[in-house]
């Protein structure tokens, strides 16, 4: 069996003028969580209603556990399963209800009290849907997706909207499907979403992927320099300082490839001059900064 | 598959409190009130107003039972998002309209039945057991009729909050021309002319016919079956034509 569950040359999507999704690839591989991260409107949706099989496409190749999902029967929905970014609970069901009602549409279906106790429902089992919490009724999405005992699990945007506490909730119910060996198709605006639950992000902004790669090589974020900062000591020249730096205000910073011999620079010329370097920092990049940069702005 | 949907929608309409008044107890309401106030009188002929309106209230239930309650269930369910994570699995589209359908047809049934009943045991009603058949058939293929072109309807609303009211505003000017509330002989011909164009008024005399004191034997009402039949028909066009799973497109 292929090791690619997701395989997307060249994806283009056209809405009258507008291009929405503007030539992207992409590739999941079997048991990945793979985080698809961009600003709202990047085209995030869009993508992923294609590879469910909900949209058409304007161009390019796609392939999704082999086979293309514009032409995708139900053998191939035994397979995959979806959280929908929006989809209210099935009205009157409880929650044992409106699983069983589910397990009944696929072929080898999960054990329900299981699935149940998978998502964290099992206080809640003969609750109507309807007086689910938010972050309840998205677990009880993933326990719908999950019912039918899918190789691939798509969620978009599972957490939008969601109280701090809610997104952890959600989050350790998305952490398990990889215990379960699944593969998961993750979208989402939210970088500490994306660097919490994947393996691999790949990151897209008006239509085009801007990044791909694992959340510590993001963007050559392994590659950057660091930055050191400090407050400029009193009675300090700029001119003086051993290695090139810029002011920030009454800061300075430096940027360096090799933090740790510049510190060691700074620090000797510093005890030698007799100042101190108050409130010095060393910092990466954040995978924020990153994100920032690649998508130009905050989201 | 279809039993097993089935099963489910028909779970669900029970546990709707608003479906549930809609279209299983204001049919009942309007029948007490009807009969109550208007039952004695002579419509002339040696017919009791109340032989009239228990029939007429029926076709009431029926459409309340199918017709109403689909569109409104349908339509919630559509821009919900409730049909599109089901046709995520691999159930047959063919199965979930049939069972939900099959489901407003039970619905229908099981109004006209107790509407019936409550005219039989409260107005002295009677039918006579050779017109069950015909009453029978009657109320399936309405319901039937209904079904379609509720699912066709459900197409042209775009917002689940507008599906009651709009079904409201179509057949409550119906029920009124089409001798449900008032009896159509004391209309004007136009108006009359208007109500044999629409379905509510065939199922309405396909059941008078079958009540009739006049009828005997089957009391079947070939024609008002066939008008019932073209209209469901038409339904199902345009239902197969237009019907959409996913939420209407908004501004996204």
């Amino acid at each position: 069996m292929s090791d690619a569950v997701i395989e997307v040359r060249g994806l283009r999507k056209s809405y009258g003028a507008h291009e929405a999704v503007a030539g992207i690839d992409l590739d999941v591989r079997r048991g990945d969580v793979f985080a698809f991260l961009g600003p709202n409107g990047a085209g995030k949706t869009t993508t992923v209603e294609i590879l469910e099989g909900f949209r058409s496409r304007s161009a390019g190749d796609v392939r999704v556990l082999g086979i293309d999902p514009a032409d995708a029967g139900p053998a191939w929905r035994n397979r995959v399963g979806c959280v929908l970014q929006e989809s209210a609970v099935e009205p009157g069901l409880t929650v044992r209800e409106c699983l069983a009602l589910y397990a009944g549409y696929y072929e080898r279906p999960r054990d329900i009290d299981e699935t149940i106790a998978l998502v964290g429902l099992d206080e809640k089992v003969d609750a109507p849907g309807e007086h689910l919490s938010g972050g309840q009724r998205r677990r009880l999405d993933v326990g719908l997706a999950l019912i039918g005992d899918p190789e691939l699990i798509f969620l978009d945007e599972p957490t939008t909207g969601f109280d701090p506490s809610a997104r952890r909730q959600a989050w350790s119910v998305i952490a398990g499907l990889r215990e379960l060996g699944k593969t998961v198709f993750l979208t989402t605006h939210y970088m500490d979403e994306a660097e919490h639950l994947a393996d691999r992000i790949a990151v897209i902004a008006g239509g085009r992927m801007v990044a791909a790669g694992t959340s510590r090589a993001l963007g050559g974020r392994e590659q950057m320099p660091a930055r050191i900062s400090f407050a400029l000591p009193e009675g300090v020249d700029p001119e003086e300082l051993p290695l090139p730096a810029t002011m920030d205000g009454d800061r300075v910073a430096i940027e360096e490839a090799h933090p740790l011999s510049a510190v060691k620079t700074l620090a000797d010329w510093a005890l030698a001059r007799g100042v101190d370097l108050p409130d010095l920092d060393v910092r990466r990049p954040s995978l924020e900064d990153v994100y920032l940069h690649l998508t130009g702005g905050p989201a | 598959m279809i039993l097993h949907q089935f099963r489910y929608d028909l779970l669900a309409f029970f546990r709707n409190r608003q479906l549930r008044f809609f279209t299983a107890v204001l049919p009942v309401v309007f029948l007490v009130i009807f009969v109550s106030v208007f039952g004695n009188r002579s419509l002339g002929h040696g017919v009791k107003a109340s032989t009239y309106y228990v029939p007429g209230l029926a076709a009431l239930g029926v459409v309340s039972g199918s017709f109403l309650n689909l569109v409104i269930s349908v339509t919630a369910q559509r821009e919900s998002g409730v049909l599109k994570r089901r046709r995520a699995t691999p159930v047959p589209p063919s199965a979930l309209i049939a069972g939900r359908a099959l489901a407003a047809i039970v619905v229908a049934l099981f109004v006209m039945a107790v509407l019936l009943i409550i005219g039989r045991f409260a107005f002295g009603v009677t039918l006579a057991a050779s017109s069950l058949p015909s009453v029978t058939v009657t109320g399936v293929v309405g319901a039937m009729s209904f079904s379609c072109l509720a699912y066709a309807l459900s197409t042209a609303i775009k917002d689940a909050d507008a599906a009651q009211p709009m079904v409201q505003a179509i057949m409550l000017p119906l029920y009124f021309i089409s001798g449900v509330f008032v009896p159509n002989v004391n209309l004007p011909h136009r108006l009359r002319d208007v109500a044999a164009v629409f379905p509510v008024q065939h199922l309405a005399d396909g059941l008078h016919r079958a009540f009739g004191p006049t009828t005997h034997g089957a009391g079947f009402a070939w024609a008002d079956l066939g008008v019932l039949v073209a209209w469901g028909a038409a339904g199902l066009v345009i239902a197969l034509r237009r019907f959409a799973w996913t939420p209407s497109a908004r501004a996204a």
